[in-house]
């Protein structure tokens, strides 16, 4: 679906990103980790071609994106960014604005199909209740889930998240990690998202990317990245790492300074 | 859908009703009153009274062209407000204005009207006003990202720059041509030129045509510039006739009428309080509201100290101003954040 080659792309003169190649098959889960500052963020601007490949090229359903239109690309790429401006609308406008990709030449209405759209994804993330509601006046969690419902009202193929789990308790959290696996599987969507959470990226996630320093360090399933000599060399901590009781997967566990001394000591 | 369709298209009777009436009081006050009953009489009478000249050569080119600016002004507010996504910018806090002032006055000193046509004068007003524009986007824009703290205090110097200008013009400039620029510095809405009226007409019109096409990307765009990329609206296409279209609608106004302040940043406000803040409704309604809003304050000038005149840039900056003032502290709603 989607076919990174050879992608080097940054900020002005500030290169972020070297030389980076990914296939991602569809309805894929994929996961992006990585340090603060690795470039994560980076690769999903690339991918909506906010910011322009220095090298290489983005391949979408075998077409360079460099040659969809915008409103092309966004009829297939839908993306959650991490905190979008909040106007003072109600969660339905907000919603209804996913639709604008659809809208033709001198179309100023939205028809009744863009509004069954709109109240089925509304009802897929658990959002009706929340219609009429203010969009400033919503908390964090039900912030996430209208993000998405606006995305999924892109009718999109390809959904990217920017750590959709930022700052929410965990019930949230698992909410919106069990509606993204739902989607992907229900629905055939195909997913990539950023996570800094790595036991969750390993819990959700088919596959992972593990970015460092703006190259590819390594991918694959969640106990193929996240053994504790990648996790130590990459993030410089000492970490031990389990497996998950029930799902068999691994789990990281941090490992304070204090409590290393002390083994040191014995 | 269709109630939301019915509640906009009764907005628009209730402001194009506001419109009307307020032209009617317009066309009837004045240092000779004529009563509304008599105007019929006097159309059907046709040319030759005073009274007729009074109302279709002095009045009524008057209304239109306070419908024309009052129209554009307003139209230009809300595209800027839509653009920079800050409720406080305007055509007059951003400078834009005072970027239009200047190219008129140049134009004056250097006398291109008389050589180049009067068509040269609203010309001049667009290149000032779009010179001014790029110069506060290129200004704030800080690694691709807009920086809106520092967009109005920018806008503001550009204005003091603008106007010291105007004033090292008028100094060294001729006493006839000094003459010229004061009494069009001033503002008002007397324009002897129907040529220059039918212009404003037209531009004013198509402005709101022209940004009409853009209402959809313009609500794209209040999720800020990232967002309406991913929405599949072409952000650089869009913003770079936006941009042009608010320094047309500006510099045509402030060519023909000086600088007007205000307009573009009240009447919005107010607008957005009823209708909210969906530009497919947004942009007719503060069109018809600011066409309403200009044309009561010029009428406003020109009786208050009768037979005397006021310029009509006071009465804007004294009504909008205070109602801004009011309206700030009364509701946060209009600010479009919390």
């Amino acid at each position: 679906m989607l076919n990174i080659k050879n992608l080097t792309c940054g900020y002005d003169s500030k290169i972020v990103l070297r030389d980076i190649s990914l296939r991602i098959e569809s309805r894929e889960l994929v996961g992006i980790i990585g340090p603060n500052g690795s470039g994560k963020t980076t690769l999903l601007r690339a991918i909506t071609k906010i910011i322009k490949p220095a090298k290489g090229e983005i391949l979408f359903e075998g077409k360079n994106i460099e040659e969809l239109r915008y409103k092309e690309l966004a009829k297939n790429i839908a993306v959650v960014s991490q905190s979008p401006a909040i106007n003072f609308m109600s969660v339905e406008e907000f919603v209804l604005l996913g639709r604008i990709p659809h809208y033709k030449r001198f179309q100023f209405l939205e028809t009744n199909k863009d509004k069954e759209i709109a109240k089925k994804c509304a009802i897929l993330t658990d959002t009706l209740k929340l219609k009429d509601r203010p969009m400033p006046e919503i908390s964090g969690g039900e912030r996430q889930l209208t993000l998405i419902a606006r995305a999924l009202t892109q009718e999109p193929k390809l959904l990217l998240l920017d750590e959709p789990t930022a700052h929410l308790d965990i019930t949230h959290q698992a909410a919106i990690l069990d509606l993204i696996r739902r989607l992907n599987r229900e629905f055939g969507l195909t997913v990539i998202m950023v996570l800094h959470d790595l036991n969750l990226a390993s819990e959700y996630c088919h596959r992972l990317v593990l970015i460092n320093e703006g190259r590819i360090y390594k991918t694959g399933l969640p106990q193929e990245v996240l053994n504790y000599r990648i996790i130590e060399e990459v993030y410089k901590t000492v970490v031990v790492v389990e497996k998950n009781p029930i799902s068999f997967k691994p789990y990281i566990l941090v490992v304070s300074e204090e409590e290393r001394q002390k083994r040191g000591e014995r | 859908m269709r109630e939301k369709l019915i509640r906009w298209i009764i907005w628009i009777l209730i402001l194009g009703g506001i419109l009307l009436g307020v032209s009617i009081f317009s066309l009837c006050v004045g240092s000779a009153g004529i009563p509304v009953k008599k105007i019929v009489s006097l159309i059907l009478e046709g040319r030759g009274t005073t009274e007729y000249s009074i109302l279709f050569d002095i009045r009524l080119p008057r209304i239109i062209l306070g419908f024309a600016i009052g129209g554009a002004l307003s139209l230009a507010g809300v595209i800027l407000q839509g653009m920079f996504r800050n409720p406080l910018v305007e055509p007059y806090t951003l400078g834009i204005s005072g970027g239009a002032a200047l190219g008129v006055c140049l134009n004056i000193v250097f006398r291109l009207n008389k050589a180049l046509g009067i068509l040269s004068l609203p010309l001049c007003g667009f290149l000032g006003a779009l010179l001014v524009i790029l110069l506060v986007y290129s200004l704030s824009m800080r690694k691709g990202i807009l920086k809106i703290q520092g967009l109005l205090l920018t806008g503001v110097m550009i204005s003091f720059i603008s106007s010291s200008l105007i004033m090292l013009i008028m100094a060294i400039s001729r006493t006839e041509d000094l003459h010229g620029i004061v009494f069009w510095i001033m503002g008002s809405l007397e324009e002897p030129n129907w040529f220059l009226i039918k212009i404003a007409l037209l531009v004013s019109i198509l402005g709101l045509v022209i940004s009409y096409l853009f209402s959809i990307d313009l609500n794209a765009f209040a999720l800020g510039e990232e967002e309406a990329l991913h929405l599949g609206v072409n952000t650089e296409r869009t913003k770079k006739i936006l941009f042009i279209l608010a320094s047309l609608l500006t510099g045509c106004s402030v060519s023909m009428a000086g600088i007007i302040g205000f307009v573009g940043l009240v009447v919005p406000h107010f607008v957005r309080m009823f209708v909210g803040g969906d530009h497919r409704i947004l942009l007719v309604s503060s069109f018809l509201c600011g066409a309403s809003f200009l044309i009561f304050c010029d009428t406003l000038a020109r009786t208050v100290i009768s037979p005397m005149e006021l310029p009509v840039g006071v009465i804007t900056g004294i009504l909008g101003g205070s109602l801004f003032v009011y309206a700030l502290t009364k509701r946060q709603v209009l600010l479009g954040e919390k």
